[in-house]
């Protein structure tokens, strides 16, 4: 199957996920949000235990689970996480949730951190290619 | 029951979603990013398939009083732009841009764990937590 359309594809089951999020518990379906706060609340783990199983599930039935290996060193990977972790509790979204959710519900706030996210990372990536 | 069911169905679907979309291989990402150098339009159309089909399916489900499973959606007030979300959104873009993982790919990978993605998501995870607590705190001190 062409990549783009696997990649539709891929974007519309996310879709259904987060529409189902919404419909069986009213949350939004911002994927750190939900996996680090409250993890009091048993429901969390639930949809984390969901989101690490699926790739299993991706493999049985199309052959791939989807994940490539990373491309940068540890050392790169721990200044990003720590980026991407304070960054989005700050922000309090990230893809799923401003990206994704946010957008869907006509939101300014998401369409700002969506712009600004983008266009920072877009900008980060012009920068490193040059090293 | 029905609400960890729900829960675990959710991710199932998000995650699945993710492993047929690309975005779980850092590759395609920062191909992606890579606006002004060797362009890869595959995340577009994780985002239109995602956008449209939440579009839709918000407008059909918020209509209703309540969720199946809970007595009250949980959605944000806040439409604030303020410096949090701007110096957020900007650190995130960072990180993303530095790795190509956002939470949901690097949760996802965690299905092929190795040393990097332990690091990721361990690393990831503990900034998170730290972050808002120290937010939480401050609030708390702001109302005092």
């Amino acid at each position: 199957m062409h990549p783009f359309l696997l990649s539709l594809i891929g974007g519309a089951i996310l879709g259904i996920g987060a529409v189902v999020l919404m419909a069986t518990l009213g949350r939004i379906a911002g994927i750190s949000s939900i996996a680090f706060s409250n993890l009091q609340e048993k429901w969390r783990w639930a949809f984390v235990a969901g989101l690490v199983i699926a790739p299993q599930l991706a493999l049985l039935i199309t052959g791939s689970n989807g994940i490539g290996a990373p491309v940068v060193s540890v050392g790169a990977l721990a200044v990003a996480a720590v980026c991407v972790g304070v960054g989005t509790a700050l922000s309090n979204g990230c893809t799923s949730g401003h990206g994704v959710c946010g957008l869907s519900r006509l939101s300014v706030r998401s369409l700002v951190a969506t712009l600004i996210f983008m266009g920072v990372a877009i900008a980060t990536v012009a920068l490193t290619k040059g090293f | 029951m029905k609400t960890l069911v729900s829960a675990l169905i959710a991710g199932l679907l998000m995650g699945f979603g993710l492993s047929l979309s690309g975005m779980g291989d850092p590759k395609n990402v920062i191909g992606f990013l890579d606006l002004f150098g060797n362009w890869n339009p595959r995340l577009i159309f994780v985002m239109g398939g995602a956008v449209i089909v939440t579009f839709i399916g918000y407008r059909f489900v918020l209509k209703r009083k309540t969720p199946l499973f809970d007595t009250a959606f949980h959605l944000p007030l806040s439409q604030v732009i303020d410096t949090k979300l701007v110096a957020g959104s900007a650190l995130f873009g960072i990180g993303w841009g530095l790795s190509g993982y956002c939470p949901g790919p690097a949760l996802i990978s965690l299905n092929t764990p190795s040393i990097e993605i332990f690091t990721f998501v361990g690393v990831m995870a503990a900034s998170s937590m730290l972050t808002r607590f120290v937010v939480s705190k401050n609030a708390k001190s702001d109302e005092a």
